[in-house]
């Protein structure tokens, strides 16, 4: 500042060198912040540009589920699922019906696990799409979120063809799928294994070795990997910060053993190493895809969609007017009046964000007797305060969007 | 019934492990499914995890919630999913409290993620875990007046009478 300059009256010089003049402001982030893409408050002590403490309050939109649960039938949470990751609803509806088939004891016909295969990875692909686009939208580069989200169109499209809805999917049954996958399903699948790839590249090519974007993401919210693992951290931000933990490999679900892929790790867990291996994994999933494509064409029979479950899927309306047996699976399907053993069990799936976990604990009632979800936004959503300790409120917004957190799957 | 894969060595020395340090009679355990679950008494709970993640790399707490089985003399209980990613097996740890003296140790001293489970089940279950930094409702509101997921706390408004669930729920 030249010594022509007016000052203001109020000026001090110790305003600018930051000597004697330490003010903490307290600065309220959410809950409705367009930042913080989701209902969810936290409370800042700042000292100037530079976060000291957070207090965060979450459960803006808890819905009880758990506790709904507790009076539904299983078939009906199914439903509920679909609202806790709604980024990637499918993978949970499909982690719920692997936990009731374990429950129940169905075995799958490998190609009901395959289309199933096909279906998580799709949804993983939306998810990380959200995620890294919305990363570079909040890193200032605005291309990413208006023209590769609309590939998340097309698969939503691919959803739609097979069980008539888009966001929050109720896609599949307990024991299979409601229907065999049409052609034009098959069709849009392989035109997304075909053309997504180039724009994978393409979105490559505009942002990773962008200097702006290095620049702002490198060193930028990192998390080391024993942090990481005692906050349990799952999913791409774990492996992010360096531990190759995938429950597709470690207890393999819906025959994932059988498929050939990487799990990509990054090394300092900060907001750039998340970006990259989202981006890796999308193209991880792609692979996956199609060589599940490939399985689905050695295997000669195209019909089948569902194990031979007949208590737990609801039989064609045609044969529900026109037979006896299956009016009375109708009766048995729709009022919940298939038995259920005795017993409790864990199972995980691999969701967009980590180990979705489903708790089943099963009196043989006709709802069970208790339901817990492992979400993990919300297990790792409480690491944030320890990530952005000490750095600057718009690192704070960044990392944020780079750990995903889903305020569906957060308040459940 | 598929075929469940089990961790049969990794259950047996855990089960081992567990009997030399505390004793034949202090735990008790049963195989569900897949997994082995131990039962231990409250007194134990924080001295058995500590040992589960020390000498048997239990390295990752996968999650926490609580129980509440109406008419047993224990009626709350909390359950604890362990699992050790180095041998890739998994376990949980069953305890059980009374509803007058609901109270557990926390275990955030061993896995910080225990903040947030512990603040769930205190939320939902009331169960008081002792020595947790910041132990407040988390979901619900600060000022709410129940424990929601216990079975007396009704789903739907009671004083309702448009709705007959004699045949539906339970």
């Amino acid at each position: 500042m030249s010594e022509t300059t007016k000052r203001p009256e109020h000026w001090r010089d110790d305003h600018v060198t930051g000597e004697g003049f330490r003010e903490l402001t307290t600065l309220n982030l959410g809950p409705t912040h367009p930042a913080t893409h989701g209902i969810f408050q936290n409370v800042l002590t700042m000292d100037g540009e530079v976060v000291l403490e957070t207090e965060q309050t979450i459960g803006y939109i808890h819905r009880a589920f758990e506790k709904i649960c507790e009076r539904r039938p299983f078939y009906q949470i199914t439903v509920l699922t679909d609202r806790m990751n709604y980024c990637s609803a499918p993978i949970n509806n499909m982690g719920w019906h692997m936990a009731v088939e374990k429950l129940v004891g169905i075995e799958l016909p490998k190609r009901v696990e395959y289309m199933r295969v096909i279906i998580m990875e799709l949804g993983r692909i939306i998810d990380h799409i959200i995620c890294n686009t919305i990363i570079c939208q909040d890193a200032g580069a605005t291309t990413p979120f208006l023209y590769v989200y609309q590939w998340r169109e097309r698969i939503y499209d691919i959803f739609e063809e097979i069980c008539g809805s888009r966001l929050t999917t109720n896609i599949g049954r307990i024991g299979g799928f409601e229907r065999n996958f049409n052609d034009k399903v098959w069709e849009r699948v392989r035109a997304i294994v075909r053309d997504f790839p180039a724009v994978l590249k393409e979105f490559d090519q505009l942002i990773v070795r962008n200097r702006i974007f290095m620049d702002r993401c490198i060193n930028c919210g990192p998390i080391s990997a024993e942090k990481a693992l005692q906050y349990g951290l799952t999913g791409p931000n774990l492996r992010a910060a360096g531990v190759d933990y995938d429950v597709r490999v470690a207890d393999p679900y819906s025959s994932y053993e059988d498929f050939d892929f990487q799990i990509p790790v990054g090394k300092s867990g900060d907001v750039f190493d998340r970006f990259v291996v989202r981006q890796e994994e999308m193209r991880q999933s792609l692979s996956i895809i199609r060589q599940a494509l490939e399985k689905l064409d050695k295997i000669a029979d195209k019909s089948t969609f569902r194990a031979d479950v007949p208590e737990w899927v609801l039989p064609p309306k045609e044969e529900v007017y026109n037979d006896m047996e299956a009016l009375i699976y109708h009766f048995k399907v729709v009022m919940a009046e298939t038995n259920v053993p005795v017993g409790e069990i864990y199972h995980c799936v691999e969701g967009g964000n980590g180990e979705l976990g489903f708790y089943i604990v099963s009196d043989g009632g006709r709802t069970p007797f208790r339901v817990h979800f492992r979400r993990p936004c919300f297990i790792y959503y409480q690491a944030y305060p320890e990530i952005i300790k000490g750095g600057l409120l718009s690192d704070a917004i960044l990392t944020m969007s780079s750990m995903n957190v889903i305020a569906g799957e957060l308040d459940a | 019934m598929p075929a469940f894969k089990i961790k049969a060595d990794r259950d047996q020395l855990t089960v081992d492990k567990l009997t030399g340090r505390f004793g034949p009679g202090s735990f008790t355990h049963e195989r569900l499914y897949d997994t082995l679950c131990f039962t231990v008494p409250k007194e134990h709970i924080h001295d058995v995890l500590a040992f589960l993640r020390d000498e048997l790399d239990f390295n990752f707490l996968t999650s926490l919630c609580g129980m509440h089985f109406p008419g047993l003399e224990l009626e709350l209980g909390a359950v604890y999913f362990l699992h050790s990613m180095r041998n890739g097996h998994r376990i949980r740890v069953k305890t059980h409290v009374s509803l007058a003296e609901a109270k557990l140790p926390t275990v955030t001293d061993l896995w910080p993620t225990a903040n947030w489970m512990e603040r769930e089940t205190w939320d939902f279950f009331g169960i008081h875990f002792t020595g947790h930094p910041n132990l407040k409702r988390i979901l619900n509101m600060e000022d709410f007046p129940a424990f929601p997921m216990r079975k007396d706390y009704p789903l739907e408004d009671p004083t309702r009478d448009d709705k007959n669930d004699t045949f539906f729920g339970r």
